[in-house]
């Protein structure tokens, strides 16, 4: 049985003429022990699809299933790497590991408690850190403490929402390499939502593309077969690499080609007249429709 | 930490058997330790709000001697000389009101008594004489004879006080051991007491805004609906005028509070100014508490906090700086506030101080009351710099984070 299930499920915004239908029809079946990708453009609901899997927004339609039965709200059984870390600025690095893992583990002992901070820090490479405040660590490093976090929660599934598009390419590297490093240790149930198609094939056994929004849905799944632990220049060189990565992103331009031509319609625009500035046009002004309300 | 200057106490201690050493490390910490000294120098000079004197310190320390000597001059000497020049049409200013009343004395006498009652007003104000001296604006000199004479003034008093003291002490210690009140002091106080009883009522009516406000705007913060319930009460309650609440704080204390032996004067100034001033923590706190970033508040669903938890460890935190910048303007508004409802609730302080000099229209009444605005003034500086340093030490760079 997997352990994560979408049911055809819907998600819009807003109600009447300003409904936006951001994902529609998405199923998706993710095993335990599987490392899912989600590919897509920017602004094609994403986050939405995250949101929707870590219970900070419910669908309209379908139903996300864990283990069988439906999400009920967010918890710490699915910790969430943030687009943009959302450490809390006020505590150190220690402390907002601290946060989570008092929350999640209020059974351990305090020294238990400790070392596993502690452990989970380490991991992250942020011992030396372990005492500075979010403002004080640079884009890369914050985006560890969050990872530490997430994963010191001891999630059975691990939500990452563009967890290292903020970063410059160098660091985004260095941190792929690690999380999938970390994530090889006990090889948990994860997702990974990107805008990189590249950073998909190195960490994820199995891509799937998101279609352009509104109305997005899930595209075909395409395997990534490569053995890891996966080296980036020996992907690289890999005729096999060359050919899924063209593939994906030839089916990314074209769905995004089709929705431009879909798109493509007209729209009335009011007919106004530009007035000179500065010049004032009176007008005997239109008497109002009184309503009497008694 | 101390790595300055624990290293520094090796060296000293360092057995003399090893000259070279001895020097070569001597050099190389004394270089470290007036480095590490002044970077904490300049860290607590900016954060106490004396920034302006950080290009002395550097200049002093030999630090790019051309930028920052013209800095200093710029940060410390500017607004030196803005006082100097602020003195001096004070100075003038005070001298030709003087004269243009002194000449006005001297033609009504002349009008009024003849050539010979002019001639000696004339005389009479030139001698000094306090009892035909013009009554105006009392020039800069003035002002600072008055404060010399409040000064002695205090002194004297503090030390009747301390007499009075001794005299009662062996009384008060029968009485205490009967159970009877001590003998206090009840003699006339001196400027710098009526500072002090400022000061507690300020410090009282804070306190009490505090209590009050930030509470009831962590509540309305959290809810939309009592935040849109209670707009409209703020925004009428907001721009009522002290002397107003005064009276409103009167007609409530003076019917609850039936003890004549509880000082009533006291308890309805502070009350009314913890009322003025409570507004501005009120509004900001209720503010900080509802622009919480929604990333700390899904983090805390992530992590199924409870209300409480939720509370102290991710809304409170949040909104501190906003509570603290309200905080900050409620002291300001208190200090500023407590002098009008000093004056009007006869309570003893400062503001009843400046009453009472104006009523009493003694020679050296004018240049005392302007002693008091000054007092005033740099007391209420003092406190905002103070909620400032607070105010500093909550605030967590938002941006960056």
């Amino acid at each position: 049985m997997p352990i994560l299930e979408l049911k055809n499920v819907s998600k819009s915004f807003g109600s009447g003429s300003s409904l936006i239908e951001v994902l529609s029809d998405i199923n998706l079946s993710v095993n335990e022990g599987e490392f899912v990708a989600i590919v897509g453009f920017s602004g094609s609901g994403k986050t939405t699809l995250i949101n929707l899997i870590n219970g900070l927004l419910f669908p309209d339609q379908g139903e996300v299933l864990l283990h069988g039965s439906p999400v009920e709200g967010p918890g710490p059984d699915r910790g969430v790497i943030f687009q943009n870390y959302s450490l809390l600025p006020w505590l150190s690095v220690y402390s907002n590991v601290k946060l989570a893992v008092d929350e999640v583990f209020p059974k351990l002992s305090k020294k238990e408690r400790d070392e596993h901070i502690k452990k989970y820090i380490d991991m992250v490479n942020l011992t030396p850190a372990l005492d500075k405040k979010p403002s004080e660590l640079s884009g890369g490093m914050r985006q560890r403490v969050s990872v530490a976090r997430a994963l010191a929660m001891n999630p059975e599934i691990l939500l990452m929402d563009e967890p290292l598009s903020a970063l410059d390419a160098l660091t985004r590297g260095s941190l792929q390499e690690e999380i999938i490093k970390i994530w090889n240790q006990d090889k948990k149930t994860a997702i990974l939502i990107t805008n990189d198609v590249d950073e998909g094939i190195l960490m994820a056994d199995r891509i799937i593309p998101l279609t352009p929004g509104p109305k997005a849905t899930l595209g075909p799944e395409f395997k990534v077969g490569f053995e890891r632990p996966r080296d980036v220049t020996e992907i690289n060189k890999d005729e096999a690499y060359k050919h899924l990565r063209n593939n994906i992103l030839e089916y990314l331009m074209d769905v995004g080609a089709t929705r431009k031509q879909v798109s493509d319609q007209r729209y009335m625009l009011p007919d106004l007249k530009p007035t000179m500035p500065g010049r004032v046009i009176f007008r005997k002004r239109k008497k109002k429709v009184q309503v009497k309300y008694f | 930490m101390c790595r300055g200057w624990c290293e520094r106490v090796t060296v000293t201690a360092a057995p003399l058997h090893l000259p070279y050493l001895h020097t070569a490390k001597a050099i190389i910490p004394t270089t470290h330790i007036t480095l590490h000294m002044k970077t904490k120098i300049i860290k607590t000079l900016r954060f106490i709000g004396l920034g302006f004197l950080e290009p002395l310190i550097r200049l002093i320390s030999g630090e790019e001697p051309q930028k920052n000597a013209s800095l200093f001059l710029k940060k410390a000497i500017l607004p030196v000389a803005s006082i100097f020049i602020f003195v001096l049409i004070w100075h003038t200013g005070a001298t030709a009101l003087y004269n243009s009343e002194a000449s006005a004395r001297i033609e009504k006498a002349r009008t009024e008594q003849g050539e010979a009652a002019a001639t000696a007003m004339k005389a009479c104000i030139e001698s000094g004489d306090i009892s035909c001296q013009p009554n105006t604006l009392p020039s800069p000199a003035k002002v600072w004879a008055a404060y010399k004479a409040l000064w002695a003034d205090h002194v004297q008093i503090a030390q009747k006080k301390e007499e009075f003291q001794s005299k009662v002490a062996a009384t008060n210690e029968q009485r205490a051991a009967q159970g009877l009140a001590p003998i206090t002091y009840t003699g006339r106080p001196s400027f710098v007491d009526q500072i002090g009883t400022s000061l507690k009522t300020v410090a009282a009516g804070f306190l009490l805004a505090m209590f009050i406000a930030v509470p009831i705007g962590i509540i309305m913060g959290l809810s939309d609906s009592l935040r849109t319930a209670f707009n409209w009460l703020i925004q009428i309650f907001k721009p009522v005028s002290p002397v107003v609440w005064l009276l409103l704080v009167f007609m409530i204390v003076k019917t609850l509070i039936t003890d004549p032996t509880m000082d009533k004067s006291f308890i309805i100034s502070f009350i009314s100014v913890g009322l003025c001033a409570m507004w501005a923590t009120l509004v900001n706190t209720s503010m900080g508490v509802a622009s919480v970033d929604k990333d700390y508040i899904n983090v805390a669903k992530v992590l199924k906090l409870n209300i409480g938890q939720n509370i102290f460890k991710i809304i409170l935190p949040a909104s501190l700086p906003l509570i603290f910048t309200g905080l900050r303007i409620t002291v300001s508004v208190a200090w500023m506030v407590l002098i009008a409802i000093e004056l009007l609730a006869q309570s003893p302080g400062l503001g009843s101080f400046v009453w009472e000099e104006f009523q009493n229209g003694a020679n050296d009444s004018n240049a005392k009351i302007i002693v008091a605005m000054f007092v005033i003034g740099t007391i209420g500086f003092l406190l905002d710099r103070i909620m400032l340093s607070v105010q500093n030490l909550m605030t967590f760079n938002k941006t960056t984070a």
